[in-house]
């Protein structure tokens, strides 16, 4: 019988109590992967944002509008490939107003070309006359290129409220007061996943002739660059510009743009942080009371083994073995469970985010604290099995 | 029915390692779950406390957060002049037409900025928030470039110390004065004069809300169907404190939502835990239980002795927790509120309420986790029992 076989054995000896305790670090690491998750969705977030990008808004906040009239400024930069620009519209659903999701007034022309890697129109209506279109843009799109209250609508947010292609959706304004109605005309899906599928984007050009009273003032804009690694120099080339006017701007790579958002979580994924290593801990706790538990009912039996010749060494790698085999199994089923169960769901907290996702690093992270868990609980039981006397573990009767 | 109450009492501290990883195991949840209370109710508290209850809030129609809405300058006037609004003891109306807006800030000691809310009041923005004191240096003069800021959000936010320049849109205003808010929403806040905010700001065409003191808080209903008909205005009008707790709504149910999901998971592993050690302890103590039974204890007694010991270590476990979470207590932190896309301080607030839930909630641990392991302890044989070693 070699030495692998006891452990097992040893391990099947209580087989509640074995089950119990590797349920409990399945369940711990369950958690630690998903909260872990959360953290990744945000990471995913910034990711939707290209280097290759600028984005361009009003200095003071996002809140504040910039005029129309930078557009042809900005795209005169040398270096600067294409321009395109994008309202929040900020509507709710008029009969669930808690069914959130983000709508951008965007310029068509230029956006949906702008962001062709990321998005796939997946379905679309047919136009009702043939039309010119703009270049660069999907061919799928020209029903929604000749109506000027047609929109896009991601895959997700479709399915999830159950909309069909050519339906009427209606909102309410908040920001552009009145109630807007807008024709689903294509739908998309997110081929970079961290694009999102829960929005919806339809024509800047309606939102500035309704909502606007004419007057162009737009959210942001962004600059598609040549050549990536001019964005720094571009950054302070575009701001300069507008420094002393009436709207002066504040330019960063789209990428910090989302890190941006991200940021204004402020304390919370510190918090989910905190949270994810408490649940370890308590889980360290059970586990280690567990291997204690287990050790102290045997010592007879270490006493027995030692006199047959098992070397201290070799005890104590045994009793360690079988903590890290509980800790280790149980944990990379938990953090496999938490990749599959909430990859699997699609679960979406909140609409502008990302799908959750939970990152292979996180799986492995929390794969690596379950062996480290098992070595820390496993510890001193072992120390304890190694450093047993014989006369004083054959003596004692409990 | 005789239960050997005093014999589970006395092993509870027989086995003192074994009975410490239980108990903190269970503390932790239990400071989890009394953490994420504190969070919860330390947010709504933020917000919901804002208002006043004679305070009225007018935005325009549609509008879902103070930023979004607009009330031109003939709107507001109307407003003020209304014979229901209280006057204040100089006899001028107890009104203020307030602009709101959002400043991108870079955060103190942490990367990455966020959005602050700026807030323009007029001469009777201050009488209105009977809340707001200055804690240190002096409010600001009107028709000046001096702002205060929340002591709060000074703390959380570059350039926001008493003495130094803060930029907004195209001019510098200094801070002159810190102030608190008995912990409301103005806590989270930026206050200047709306004469010299608006023009700096550009937002000199419209106030984002009116506020103002009703003469006579009963008449709200009437009041309020009145303005909301009214076409020169289009407006919506609500109780300060009905607006603020509607902004804190999803936020506040998404922390709740989120620390019951947490604990509830955690309480899970917890409950293993417990069942471990209580099916160590009957095992351990067969021949006890054999013992028990010859004088005359009752297999239902013991299991029920069993079950009290279980919810005891599950209880003494639940008020560590409580103990775990107190200091958290008081502790500001801060977040967006998506609701009105705007940076919230706010304070943990541990509360009796929470502190109750958590003792609870370690009692239906201990309970479920005892449960077999007690069922097994009564139902032992008494032979079986004394001849265990």
């Amino acid at each position: 019988m070699n030495l692998m076989s006891l452990v097992l054995v040893n391990l099947g000896r209580n087989r509640l109590r074995t089950t119990l305790t590797m349920l409990s670090v399945v369940v711990a690491l369950f958690l630690f992967c998903t909260l872990r998750g959360v953290l990744d969705t945000l990471d995913a977030s910034i990711r939707v944002g290209s280097e290759a990008r600028l984005v361009t808004r009003n200095a003071i906040s996002l809140i504040f509008p910039l005029p129309l009239a930078y557009r042809d400024r900005l795209a005169a930069l040398p270096g600067v490939k294409s321009v395109s620009y994008a309202n929040w519209f900020g509507g709710r659903d008029p009969v669930d107003p808690g069914n959130f999701y983000a709508q951008f007034a965007c310029d068509a022309d230029t956006y949906m070309p702008m962001y062709d890697s990321d998005v796939e129109i997946i379905a679309a209506d047919p136009p009702q006359a043939a039309i010119a279109l703009p270049p660069g843009i999907d061919p799928k799109l020209a029903a929604f290129m000749s109506e000027r209250d047609a929109c896009i609508v991601g895959e997700s947010l479709l399915k999830k409220n159950k909309w069909k292609l050519g339906q009427s959706v209606p909102l309410s304004g908040t920001i552009f007061p009145g109630t807007w109605t807008f024709t689903i005309r294509a739908v998309y899906h997110a081929k970079n996943p961290a694009f999102g599928e829960n929005s919806m984007l339809f024509h800047w050009k309606y939102l500035s002739e309704r909502g606007m009273g004419g007057q162009g003032i737009v959210g942001w804009y962004v600059l598609q660059l040549a050549d990536p690694s001019q964005a720094g120099e571009l950054t302070k080339t575009v701001d300069a510009l507008y420094a002393n006017s009436a709207a002066s701007t504040h330019t960063e790579t789209e990428r910090a743009f989302q890190a941006g958002f991200v940021s204004m979580y402020g304390n919370m994924p510190f918090l989910i942080g905190v949270i994810g290593l408490a649940v370890v801990f308590a889980i360290l706790l059970v586990a280690a009371n567990t291997m204690m538990m287990a050790t102290r009912e045997r010592i007879p039996e270490f006493g027995v083994l030692k006199t047959l010749g098992f070397g201290d060494g070799t005890l104590f790698a045994m009793v360690l073995a079988e903590a890290a085999i509980i800790t280790l199994g149980g944990g990379t089923l938990g953090a496999l469970l938490a990749k599959v169960v909430i990859e699997g769901t699609k679960f979406n907290a909140v609409g502008f985010l990302p799908p959750m996702t939970v990152s292979w690093a996180t799986v492995v992270t929390g794969i690596a604290i379950a062996v480290l868990m098992g070595a820390t609980s496993g510890i001193v039981p072992a120390l304890q099995a190694s450093r047993l006397r014989i006369v004083d573990a054959l003596r004692r009767v409990e | 029915m005789a239960i050997p109450i005093s014999y589970n009492l006395r092993n509870v501290v027989r086995r003192p390692m074994s009975t410490l990883a239980t108990t903190l195991g269970i503390a932790l949840v239990v400071a989890i779950l009394v953490g994420a209370l504190a969070l919860a109710s330390g947010f709504q508290a933020a917000l919901v406390e804002t208002g006043s209850p004679a305070n009225l809030l007018a935005l325009r129609t549609g509008a879902d957060s103070e930023i979004s809405s607009g009330i031109g300058r003939d709107a507001a006037n109307i407003l003020r002049s209304l014979p229901e609004v209280a006057a204040g003891p100089d006899g001028r109306p107890l009104a203020s037409a307030e602009m709101v807006v959002l400043i991108n800030a870079p955060r103190l000691g942490q990367s990455g900025s966020s959005n602050v809310t700026i807030r323009g009041i007029g001469a009777e923005g201050l009488a209105l928030r009977d809340q707001v004191k200055i804690t240190e240096g002096r409010m600001f003069t009107p028709g000046s470039d001096e702002v205060i800021v929340a002591s709060r959000m000074a703390r959380r936010f570059a350039h926001c110390g008493i003495g130094e320049t803060m930029r907004l849109g195209q001019r510098d205003f200094t801070v002159v004065g810190h102030f608190s808010a008995g912990g409301s929403g103005f806590e989270s806040e930026v206050w200047g004069d709306d004469a010299v905010l608006m023009p700096a700001l550009n937002r000199e065409d419209a106030f984002q809300s009116v506020t103002f003191r009703m003469r006579d808080p009963a008449r709200f209903a009437a009041l309020k169907q009145e303005l909301e008909a009214d076409r020169r205005l289009g407006i919506q009008v609500r109780t300060e404190r009905a607006w603020y707790s509607e902004q804190s709504a999803v936020m506040g149910q998404v922390i709740r939502v989120g620390g019951v999901f947490i604990t509830l998971i955690m309480a899970i592993g917890a409950i293993f835990g417990a069942m471990n050690t209580m099916f160590a302890a009957v095992r351990q103590r067969g021949r006890e239980i054999a013992v028990l039974m010859t004088l005359g204890f009752s297999g239902a007694a013991i299991t029920l002795s069993f079950l009290i010991e279980s919810v005891m270590l599950a209880l003494v476990g639940g008020a560590i927790g409580c103990l775990i979470a107190l200091p958290i207590n008081g502790i500001t932190t801060s977040t967006t509120n998506w609701a009105s896309f705007s940076e919230v301080a706010f304070a943990f607030r541990v509360t009796p309420g929470g502190m109750l839930v958590g003792l609870v909630f370690a009692g239906v641990l201990g309970l479920v986790g005892g449960f077999l392991p007690a069922l097994r302890a009564g139902r032992q044989t008494l032979a079986a029992g004394l001849r265990a070693v």
